[in-house]
């Protein structure tokens, strides 16, 4: 792999290059789409970094999202804190609830795994409707324009928002390359194929898949937190079950375990979204078909796949 | 000394430059008109953020029906300014980030002039900002306080419904002097929930009544015979509220908590039993209580030519359902918003000799300098009178008695029952 260095890193810049640029060739619409995606997308890579690479099938992510969501709004919006502050408290809160999660659900694995995320993540949901007076439930609250600057930038103008949402993405795609490629990285991966075996070879599974999960739930905080400052809008709608799944879809589609994976699958199924939705109610029906034919012809998501047939050195 | 010019008989290649020169000027001059035209007779286009899938389905499938008779009224009786209306609808699964994005596309690529129709109130907070900053006018149809109580913005009004706020405070005098002073609230425990109990507690104790109990139900709780033993034995009226089709089970359940003995007034909101029929199998318990309605389900006596043209263009019988479906019942007292926020969007278009785009503030503005809006085949629900400064309507409302599975009608109030001192003056805020 090592021997592929600049092409990885070369594809990876060029990703980015070729999101620049897009801004100044798409229409307003789909530069808009395009910034919701690429910070959706750091959800997804958070989401990545935990089940793609560390083999943690969580189902309570939202619970992660909605704490960077909920840290930065409350902490702008009600507390009157600047934006800047305010977004590193969600990021940071994004990942002290994965690790407050992790301490406690790490104790189990798999299926038992799998339920005891998704319990977390409804008390976290729950926990936003019962403190309603404060958070305003189900309906949320408006992030005001003026408490949206983040260091002189205003982020609900529309160049701004696309640029730092480039940034964001940008620096979470590099963060998660250097990750993979780390020695960390490939421990990770060693919990992920077999933890008995890493144990043996003296890495503490516990320990490795905390820091999988911790680093996970950063991205989805980070996410979550640049979502309310960008778009102005916090709501219990993202901490509900929906938005622990979608980050899953997004992976398996994209391809679990690749870094490029989850931006492409939040693309995709952003865009069958809006598509089918203009031509049919059914479009949550495409999108599962879309779903089954994955599973039928592309096991491994697209980039999975296609890392498997034609570009093995692919991270 | 000047020369004088010689005039000179023309040459035949010089006529047939005239000619042509002039036929080309003829052309161009009656091409150029015809490019007027074309602009001044290019459609408005209208978008409409709609919840066609999600939990507000039957509602969707009601407002689009409803939005589509009043867009053939309209076009019938010659647009606006004289150019032909069209409605873009997309679906926003009644989700507040896909609401957002749903104004985004009906925007910009749907390049529409307004956009109109949200209900839910997570659609329309989350929806709002995004809205605000496409500088585009963003009438919601959602009887939420969320507009009036200042949280969006100056391009966001709410004028073809009355707010929550004002629907409480107008019937809790009645509900304080023929049902009972001692109230138990039953409300579903989120933003919708808390509404009702604020505005109606502080309401009913204006009256000189009480809440002396609030029983808040979990939004995922199936089952509500846990909560019921919490209504206290001293409760006059049962005050309830909820979303979706919990209420089926709630009914029920009372039914069997009260069996055939003495129990307390009912009254509710008829929210929960929206596209539901009232006379259905276990919704027997209902018969003689009382709900509150935005606008009556079922036609009655002495009611004005406007309602009848209403109901018929809509396509709606006597009872409240579809004329081609009597099983199909509508979303009766909340629907009448998409139809009379059109009719807005006309009157504010024309009174801002709109345009294009560029006119979207000044058609915000001449929307709130509206004020009355009488009884008309626009605003066939009643009359109303708009609050330009809080973007806020108010209108009549009704409180309807169960009777033999109809819904009859036993008290309107007035709109000054309903009225409130202003929360936000958006006049104020800039564009």
């Amino acid at each position: 792999m090592t021997g592929h260095r600049g092409a990885i890193l070369g594809l990876h810049l060029g990703v980015i290059g070729v999101l620049a640029a897009l801004y100044f060739v798409l229409p307003a619409y789909h530069v808009s789409n395009l910034a919701r995606i690429m910070v959706l997308s750091v959800f997804a890579m958070g989401y990545n970094i935990a089940f793609g690479y560390t083999g943690l099938l969580s189902l309570g992510h939202a619970l992660f999202f909605a704490s960077g969501l909920y840290a930065t709004g409350t902490l702008v919006q009600l507390a009157g804190w600047p934006a800047g502050p305010g977004l590193l408290a969600g990021i940071a809160g994004g990942a002290l609830a994965a690790l407050a999660v992790g301490l406690l659900a790490l104790r189990t694995t798999g299926v038992a795994f799998m339920i005891v995320t998704l319990m977390f993540a409804q008390a976290g949901y729950l926990l936003i409707l019962y403190f309603g007076p404060l958070t305003r439930g189900d309906e949320g609250y408006v992030i005001d324009r003026a408490s949206r600057v983040v260091a002189g930038l205003d982020l609900s103008d529309d160049r701004t928002r696309y640029f730092a949402a480039l940034a964001l993405f940008a620096l979470a795609l590099l963060a998660c390359l250097a990750l993979v490629r780390s020695p960390t990285g490939r421990v990770l991966v060693a919990m992920r194929e077999n933890a008995e075996r890493s144990r043996m070879l003296g890495y503490d599974p516990f320990r490795y898949r905390l820091i999988g999960l911790v680093a996970s739930g950063l991205l989805a905080g980070a996410s979550g937190a640049a979502y309310g400052l960008m778009f102005g809008y916090v709501g219990a709608t993202f901490a509900s079950i929906q938005y622990s799944i979608l980050p899953l879809l997004w992976v398996l589609l994209g391809g679990a375990g690749t870094v490029l994976g989850p931006f492409l699958g939040t693309l995709v199924m952003f865009y069958l979204v809006d598509l089918s939705s203009s031509v049919t109610t059914a479009h949550l029906m495409v999108v599962g078909l879309a779903l089954l034919a994955l599973v039928l012809f592309a096991r491994k998501g697209l980039l999975g796949s296609l890392r498997e047939r034609a570009l093995p050195w692919l991270p | 000394m000047k020369d004088i010019p010689i005039t000179r008989t023309p040459s035949r290649r010089g006529l047939l430059k005239g000619i042509a020169a002039g036929t080309g000027t003829l052309a161009a001059a009656g091409a150029f008109p015809g490019f007027i035209q074309a602009q001044s007779s290019e459609p408005i286009r209208l978008g409409f953020q709609l919840h066609r899938t999600g939990i507000g389905a039957a509602y969707g499938r009601w407002y689009e029906r409803t939005a589509q008779a009043a867009l053939q009224v309209l076009n019938d009786a010659g647009g606006i300014n004289g150019r032909p209306v069209e409605i873009l609808f997309e679906d926003d699964g009644t989700d507040p980030k896909r609401g957002a994005e749903v104004v985004e596309k009906l925007a910009t690529q749907g390049r529409c002039d307004a956009v109109f129709g949200a209900l839910f109130s997570n659609v329309v907070v989350g929806s709002a900002p995004r809205a605000g900053e496409l500088r585009i006018p963003y009438l919601v149809c959602s009887e939420g306080h969320h507009v009036a109580s200042g949280i969006t913005n100056r391009w966001t009004l709410q004028p073809g419904i009355t707010d929550v706020k004002s629907q409480v405070q107008a019937m809790a005098p009645w509900v304080a002097a023929n049902l009972g002073k001692k109230v138990t609230m039953v409300f579903p425990d989120y933003a919708f929930g808390y509404d009702h109990r604020d505005f109606f507690t502080a309401a009913m104790e204006a009256q000189g009544g009480e809440v002396v109990e609030l029983i808040a139900i979990p939004p995922t709780e199936t089952s509500f015979t846990r909560h019921l033993p919490r209504i206290p034995s001293e409760t006059e009226v049962l005050y309830h509220v909820m979303v979706g089709p919990a209420v089926l089970t709630f009914v029920k359940e009372l039914g069997e908590f009260y069996g055939t003995g003495d129990h307390p007034e009912i009254f509710g909101f008829i929210d929960s039993l929206e596209a539901v029929d009232i006379a259905g199998p276990g919704l027997e318990f209902l018969e003689g209580t009382h709900f509150w309605e935005g606008h009556p389900r079922c036609l009655q006596p002495g009611a004005s030519e406007h309602e009848t043209f209403y109901r018929a263009a809509v396509g709606v019988d006597d009872n409240g359902a579809s004329v081609s479906d009597a099983r199909e019942v509508s979303t009766y007292a909340h629907m009448f918003s998409a139809w009379e926020t059109l009719f807005v969007i006309k009157a504010g278009m024309e009174a801002a000799g709109y345009q294009g785009p560029d006119d979207r503030q000044a058609f915000v503005e001449a929307i709130e300098a509206m004020t009355e809006m009488p009884l008309s085949r626009e605003h066939p629900q009643g009359d109303k009178v708009f609050n330009g400064r809080t973007h806020q309507v108010f209108g009549h409302q009704h409180i309807s008695k169960v009777a033999e599975g109809r819904l009859e009608v036993v008290h309107t109030t007035s709109i000054e029952d309903g009225l409130y001192p202003d929360e936000v003056d958006y006049t104020t805020q800039p564009f």
